[in-house]
């Protein structure tokens, strides 16, 4: 097996079993969307209108539980010392570290997402839409949390810091996932540019996430 | 092969914690690091493979794969054992076999050779804090490095595992690797030379 090869499997054996983090990020965003109809009432229009929003939101902060625990939990055992004088590069290490936190949490959201939408009165195109945006726009969110996660390391108590750095950051990513699956649901503006743009985010994240986040963890393992 | 540190200094948290120290061990040798309580065992063990900056001074290694870094020919046993509760024994080990690029793995003979072989189904959570020293150790066994650097390799080890682990050093040296390990007592085996830290200072 190859040193990253072993590194996915390992992090996601963590992540699903007893105490690991994917089961945690899938019940908070079922909670919180099944929570919000009963909040709002069954105004089935007003539901439909901000059903996107709530689902990216609920999603967006349910990828965050679990990443500061995802450098924090090696560097206290002394595993990131080891992985460090590993061969495999740091930047390679932290992108493979971020899919396995994805595959492990965002992609159970994007699976889960059209069970919930019914609750908030989605119908079946939207429900693709919705999912579609979800599927391209998590692991934007995956890789721009990794930055925050390596910046939280040393910090025993490192979620809210992560919170602060990272949910500005994703702000773009939220404005364009919702406004596409928007644009698919009620029109009239075009589906494609603000879909394109998400895309675009997401790229970026994949390039920028892991080399911010080896440099950042580079400092602070010091 | 020649580890060798010329003049090494260390400053942490803006305190310098040791500086001149001059060491050179070859293929075979044993050197023992000594020193009171913060007189920088531990820092120098990590200076060697990178994980703490070295502030002064020069560390050189000859005769080894000139491709590779002095950390990726070096294997350290620190304070924390690296080992995640929820993966079982074996699983432990074949993380860090697989990660240190072994393809495939042979995990039964080093967990026998350390004495963890009824175990390796158990989670690591359930192992005592010898147990989990002694699974750390089986990572050097599995995956064949030439530098052994070793922080208080026998504390919380009894009587069997220590001997153990003197066989284990013993075979690493003859084998032609060199081992530094820092300690407050002896650690089974005579070491060729020793370096005491901190007594210019004290």
């Amino acid at each position: 097996m190859t040193p990253l090869a072993a590194l996915l499997v390992r992090d996601m054996r963590i992540a699903v079993r007893v105490g690991g983090g994917a089961l945690m990020g899938v019940l908070f965003f079922l909670v919180v969307v099944t929570l919000t109809p009963f909040a709002i009432g069954p105004d089935l229009l007003l539901l439909k209108r901000i059903g996107p929003a709530i689902l990216w939101l609920a999603a967006l902060l349910a990828s965050l539980l679990a990443l500061d625990r995802l450098f924090a939990g090696d560097h206290d055992d002394g595993s990131l010392d080891l992985i460090l004088m590993g061969r495999a590069p740091l930047e390679l290490v932290v992108a493979v570290k971020g899919i396995a936190h994805w595959l492990t949490t965002g992609l159970p959201l994007v699976i889960c997402a059209p069970l919930v939408g019914l609750l908030l009165n989605l119908d079946l195109p939207a429900e693709a839409a919705l999912m579609l945006t979800l599927l391209v726009g998590t692991p934007a969110l995956t890789f721009i949390g990794l930055i925050g996660a390596a910046i939280a390391v040393t910090l025993r108590r490192g979620g809210l810091l992560l919170a602060v750095i990272v949910l500005p950051l994703t702000v773009p990513a939220l404005i364009f996932g919702v406004a596409a699956a928007n644009a698919a649901i009620a029109g009239p503006a075009p589906f494609g540019t603000p879909f394109t743009i998400l895309c675009a985010l997401t790229l970026a994240s994949l390039v920028v996430g892991p080399f911010a986040a080896a440099a950042a963890l580079r400092q602070e393992i010091e | 092969m020649r580890l060798t540190a010329v003049e090494l200094a260390c400053h942490r948290g803006g305190r310098g914690v040791f500086s001149g120290v001059s060491f050179a061990v070859a293929s075979g040798e044993l050197l023992t690091v000594s020193g009171r309580n913060g007189a920088g065992k531990s820092s120098l063990l990590r200076m060697i493979v990178g994980l703490v900056r070295i502030a002064a001074g020069t560390l050189t290694l000859e005769g080894g794969d000139s491709e590779l870094s002095i950390a990726e020919q070096a294997h350290y046993l620190g304070h924390q054992d690296a080992l995640k509760g929820s993966l079982s024994v074996a699983e432990n080990l074949r993380f860090w076999a697989g990660f240190y690029g072994l393809s495939s793995t042979d995990i039964r003979n080093p967990l026998e050779a350390i004495g963890l072989g009824a175990l390796a189904a158990l989670p690591a959570a359930y192992l005592s804090a010898g147990q989990r020293r002694r699974l750390s150790i089986a990572r050097l066994v599995a995956v064949p490095r030439p530098i052994w650097l070793l922080d208080e390799p026998t504390s919380t080890l009894d009587a069997a595992a220590q001997e153990r682990l003197a066989d284990l050093m013993r075979a690493h040296l003859a084998g032609g690797g060199l081992i530094v390990a820092a300690s407050h007592g002896p650690i089974g085996l005579a070491s060729t030379q020793e370096l005491r830290l901190g007594e210019a200072e004290a």
